[in-house]
């Protein structure tokens, strides 16, 4: 069944100077130029609204809009679900999405607001006084003892070091290209931050940036062998994944190419099926195993890691994770992107991260098992703001990722499943990765981190907070606006006025 | 303090001038000036005519040239003698000059075979000099029909500057071919019919008989009636100095690399001389702009005690006549493989001898034909570069990664 | 000495440089107005290899510049390492485009050569090029000889 275009090419012909560098810059192959008419032509119905022909423009003369071309309104069957239908009608398979859910469901961020000093307890000039973004990731002791010199008695669990509560999650090397990876080991080397590998391995060039990265092993074990275990600064084990808690990974083989295929230790060519759990985890105890298995492996020098994805009972999963050995817990919401999941999984399944977060941190503060584990939020973290109330809400830190995407290029089309990433992220299209330039890329996530980071600082400062650790599980530093008592009562602050 | 002496006020003279300058700030340098003109464009006389350029314009360096580089100029002035083995020069004027390096850039005069009658034409002229051209400027209406002999460089530059000047143009040459010492035939003729095609007439293949006043015969026996008479046969390396003083010299001042003559501390540079033509193997007089320069530029450097050398020289013309330009360079020995690409406006000709690019000819074609000038000055191995492209379009890209990471990468 | 230098590892082959080198030195400060309808000139010229790498090439502001030698009207000229062109008095000879090893020195869509002066004659102040790549991939810079 043919459809009209989802998006129209809007093309000024007064101001097209017949450069083609729409045609050349466009892997979807909407434009071309006709030497006949000496005019540039689109196909609209290969256009993703990735925006790139419309940035490149030199004169402005191309827009791309939303069809308005629909069919008959109706509140209950939108357009998009009959199309889906449609589509499903034809081809009988599952439908495939990218990115994070985009579906209008609550964003309890844009809920939630933040306190100021006034009068009574001074704020804090960012500017003129010391102001503490650094973190420590990794199990702390419940008390400590000293030597008669005044040093430290108790042994410390090993910790990873944040100059700023934010890290780049995980996104493998074959879901986005080499030079993406790139860009994030180097800003996170700049910043003192962290990045993760994903489920993709090492690639060989990437080690000298080890002190900077977490090393992952999930369901599949692709790339994972002992110089990858020990080239980290932390071992992540993923149980779940934000956008597609539940399911497993799936590389297709069509990706999994040269460097690709040899980081991840699979036959080139050959699909890369991570399966939906660990065969070897059905229990916290087996969990225990293997993080201890992973300890034992790096001599217990490194944290590990235990991702999971927001679900119903997270609470309660969290609190067996703290009890496993992990040092740190990573919860992925449900708005967290992805480089291909099934549609129906990533905008149905899971919970939102602030509901999540909120739950978990309280949870192990009444069990009293907090400081068992530092708490990473993901999935769906925006600014310096939602940094700032996840933080109150009880996390240590934050992943981003969409926003690291975002901060190299990505326009958030929602296409990586294509392959066809025009802007050179999630693409192992050679033609099309070197569209990211690293110097370029980590420059522009570095210059996003310090942003946040005066960001975080003049919020903090406002509360009259000077520290991270100030900061965190400070909820009255927090009010909703529009929320109900119960998703008052999850979240644990008040409402704004009271 | 070094005494440097250049007799001719050239381009090769300018290009002496630099070189020194660039080794020895200090020594004196006196230029003898035949013409009382400071250092022009020869080539630019025609454009002068079009009105594409002004005396002023046609100078070849800034007002302060002479100055800023502390050069003495005796315009007007003449060798008369020179002597190299007690290094004096002696001047028309009986004045003497000692000198510790000399360098001859007397360049060529035109040369005009004996014809019957010529002293019976009253408007005849050389085009040459900007005196020639003046005089030339000054003679023509816009009822003259003028007729010139001689259909190479000067003779059709001459017919292009006047062709907006006057009512007619007759241009005559022995040779059966317009251009005819760097063109072949096919291109000759498209350059013909498109020279034809605005509004010039050619007598080819002929020479002429006789001239009475302002009519000439041809020996085939065509006649033409004239007003102004344009004499660009050709021109004769201006070697008698040296010569005279015991130099070699066979059609020009023989030099070698450095811009040596055989005479010790004698330099010479420019149309005067014949040197070694690398694209054939053979000496010969290439009077070149270009050329003129690079010898001159060479000459000064080694008269001042530093080391150069122009060991790469080879024949290459730039000319294009009412819109049509021709590229030319190198040589096309005998039994050279050629590349040919043709159609109604272009052609595209290149020769091609062991494994080297020797020339081409290139009407219609300019654009970076740079490209392959190089490949004939540096003697690159076509096995070592994407020729099938090259022929196609000159590009680095055929040039190998190696080449272009040197040009491109780095300083040059 | 800065000259421009090309990133291959970074050029997309857009030819982006070649449209903002053409409207830097069009005197127009509309690009449409300066391009729209018209065949561009630029002195700078995308070049794809067999392998489909691509990259600019443009004046290299030689040491020892040939075209500045050979031109036969005193037009070229080197000055504080950057080779100009003295558009009154070029006749449009071409030779310059004759010698270029780089074919770097152009005609421009009148019959006169022209060629990179590095922006510094219009009114951009520095290199288009450079500064309209959207990768990085040409860059203006001090570097030595290549290795």
């Amino acid at each position: 069944m043919n459809f009209y275009p989802e998006f129209e090419v809007v093309r000024n012909d007064s101001r097209c100077i017949r450069c083609r560098v729409c045609e050349r810059q466009c892997a979807n192959e909407v434009h071309w130029y006709d030497e006949d008419g000496k005019v540039m032509l689109s196909d609209e119905s290969k256009c993703v609204n990735c925006q790139r022909c419309v940035t490149l423009c030199p004169t402005r003369a191309l827009k791309i809009v939303k069809s308005d071309c629909r069919l008959r309104e109706n509140a209950n069957y939108s357009d998009q679900t009959i199309k889906e239908i449609y589509r499903q009608a034809e081809t009988g398979g599952v439908l495939l999405s990218s990115m994070g859910n985009p579906n209008p469901l609550p964003v309890y961020w844009d809920r939630i607001l933040i306190n100021a000093s006034q009068v009574t307890n001074p704020p804090i000039d960012p500017l003129r006084e010391p102001m503490e973004t650094r973190v420590f990731l990794g199990k702390k002791p419940d008390h400590i003892t000293r030597n008669a010199d005044g040093s430290l008695d108790t042994k410390l669990a090993p910790q990873l070091s944040l100059s700023m509560p934010v890290m780049f999650s995980a996104m493998s090397y074959g879901s986005i290209s080499y030079n993406a990876h790139a860009s994030l080991a180097r800003a996170a080397s700049a910043l003192g931050i962290y990045y993760n590998t994903g489920e993709g391995g090492l690639h060989e060039d990437f080690y000298k940036y080890g002190k900077n990265t977490i090393v992952q092993v999930a369901s599949g074990r692709f790339g994972v062998h002992k110089d990858y275990l020990e080239a980290g600064a932390a071992i992540e084990i993923k149980m779940g994944q934000g956008a597609k808690p539940g399911i497993g990974g799936h590389l297709p083989g069509t990706k999994a190419v040269g460097d690709v295929s040899k980081t991840r230790m699979i036959p080139e060519g050959s699909d890369a099926i991570s399966p939906a759990p660990h065969h070897d985890i059905y229990s916290i105890e087996d969990l225990r195993q293997l993080v201890f298995s992973l300890k034992e492996a790096t001599d217990y020098r490194l944290p590990v890691i235990v991702k999971v994805a927001a679900v119903h009972n997270i609470a309660a999963i969290a609190s067996g994770i703290a009890r496993s050995g992990a040092d740190i817990i990573a919860i992925d919401g449900f708005r967290g992107g992805t480089g291909a999941a099934p549609t129906r999984i990533r905008d149905n399944v899971g919970i939102p991260i602030e509901l999540a977060l909120a739950a978990v941190d309280k949870r192990l503060r009444d069990e009293g098992i907090r400081n068992n584990v530092s708490i990473i939020c993901g999935g769906s973290v925006r600014s310096a703001a939602d940094v700032v109330k996840a933080i109150a809400l009880g996390a240590d830190a934050c992943y981003i990722a969409t926003a690291a995407c975002l901060a190299m290029g990505c326009h958030l089309c929602r296409s990586c499943h294509t392959g066809k990433c025009n802007w050179g992220i999630a693409t192992q299209r050679p033609d099309l990765v070197k569209r990211l330039n690293p110097d370029i890329g980590s420059q522009r996530l570095i210059n996003l981190m310090d942003a946040w980071r005066h960001e975080i600082k003049e919020l903090m400062g406002g509360m009259g907070i000077n520290s991270i650790e100030a900061l965190r599980g400070n909820r009255l530093m927090l009010r909703g606006v529009g929320l109900t008592e119960k998703e008052l009562e999850i979240l644990g602050i008040s409402h704004a006025g009271e | 303090m070094k005494q440097y002496v250049i007799i001719g006020n050239g381009v090769a003279a300018a290009g002496c001038i630099e070189g020194i300058r660039s080794v020895d700030a200090a020594g004196s340098i006196t230029v003898i000036s035949a013409e009382k003109h400071p250092v022009y464009c020869r080539p630019l006389i025609s454009y002068y005519l079009e009105n594409k350029t002004d005396l002023k314009r046609m100078n070849y360096r800034s007002e302060s040239f002479y100055s800023d580089n502390n050069v003495t100029v005796l315009y007007g002035r003449a060798v008369s003698e020179m002597h190299a083995d007690t290094k004096k020069i002696v001047l028309d004027n009986g004045e003497s000059s000692d000198y510790d390096a000399l360098c001859v850039c007397t360049g060529s005069s035109p040369f005009v075979p004996p014809m019957q009658g010529l002293d019976t034409v009253e408007n005849k002229f050389s085009f040459m000099t900007i005196d020639d051209t003046l005089a030339l400027e000054k003679a023509i209406t816009p009822e003259s029909r003028v007729l010139i002999i001689g259909a190479g460089l000067i003779g059709l530059k001459c017919a292009e500057g006047l062709h907006n000047r006057v009512k007619s143009i007759t241009v005559c040459d022995l040779a059966p071919r317009v251009l005819s010492s760097i063109l072949d035939d096919k291109c000759a003729a498209m350059m013909q019919k498109h020279l034809e095609a605005n509004g010039i007439s050619f007598i080819l293949g002929t020479s002429a008989k006789e001239f009475s006043g302002s009519h000439a015969m041809m020996q085939n026996g065509a006649e033409v009636d004239f007003d102004v008479l344009v004499l660009a046969v050709g021109v004769r390396a201006n070697t008698a100095l040296v010569k005279n003083a015991g130099g070699n010299v066979n059609r020009g001042i023989a030099v070698d690399e450095a811009c040596r003559t055989s005479l010790q501390d004698v330099y010479a540079a420019g149309d005067c001389t014949e040197y070694h033509d690398i694209s054939s193997d053979s000496v010969k007089i290439m009077a070149l702009m270009p050329n003129a320069y690079m010898q001159g530029h060479t000459a000064g450097v080694n008269m001042a005690g530093g080391t150069a050398a122009f060991d790469n020289a080879i024949p290459m013309n730039s000319i294009g006549f009412f819109g049509l330009h021709c590229h030319t360079a190198g040589s096309q020995p005998e039994g050279c493989e050629m590349y040919e690409e043709a159609d109604e406006s272009h052609i595209k000709r290149l020769f091609v001898k062991d494994d080297r690019l020797t020339g081409f000819m290139l009407l219609g074609h300019m654009h970076r034909t740079g490209i392959y000038t190089a490949l004939i000055r540096n003697r690159t191995p076509l096995s070592s570069v994407d020729f099938a492209r090259l022929k196609i379009e000159p590009q680095l890209a055929a040039m190998g990664s190696a080449y272009r990471d040197k040009v491109l990468k780095g300083a040059v | 000495m800065k000259r421009i230098y090309v990133k291959e590892e970074w050029c997309l082959g857009c030819h982006l440089c070649e449209y903002n080198c053409a409207f830097a030195n069009s005197g127009m400060t509309d690009m449409v107005k300066a391009l729209r309808g018209k065949t561009i000139y630029p002195r700078i010229q995308v070049e794809q290899d067999e392998n489909g790498v691509t990259y600019a090439v443009s004046c290299r502001h030689c040491n020892d510049p040939i075209c500045v030698k050979s031109c036969i009207a005193g037009a070229l000229s080197k000055k504080d390492g950057v080779i100009e062109i003295d558009h009154s008095k070029c006749v449009g000879c071409l030779t310059c485009v004759l010698v270029c090893p780089y074919g770097a020195v152009v005609e421009d869509g009148s019959g006169v050569a022209q060629k990179c002066e590095l922006c510094m004659k219009n009114a951009c102040g520095a290199p288009a090029c450079v500064k309209g790549c959207p990768n990085g991939a040409i860059v203006y810079e001090e570097r030595g000889e290549a290795e």
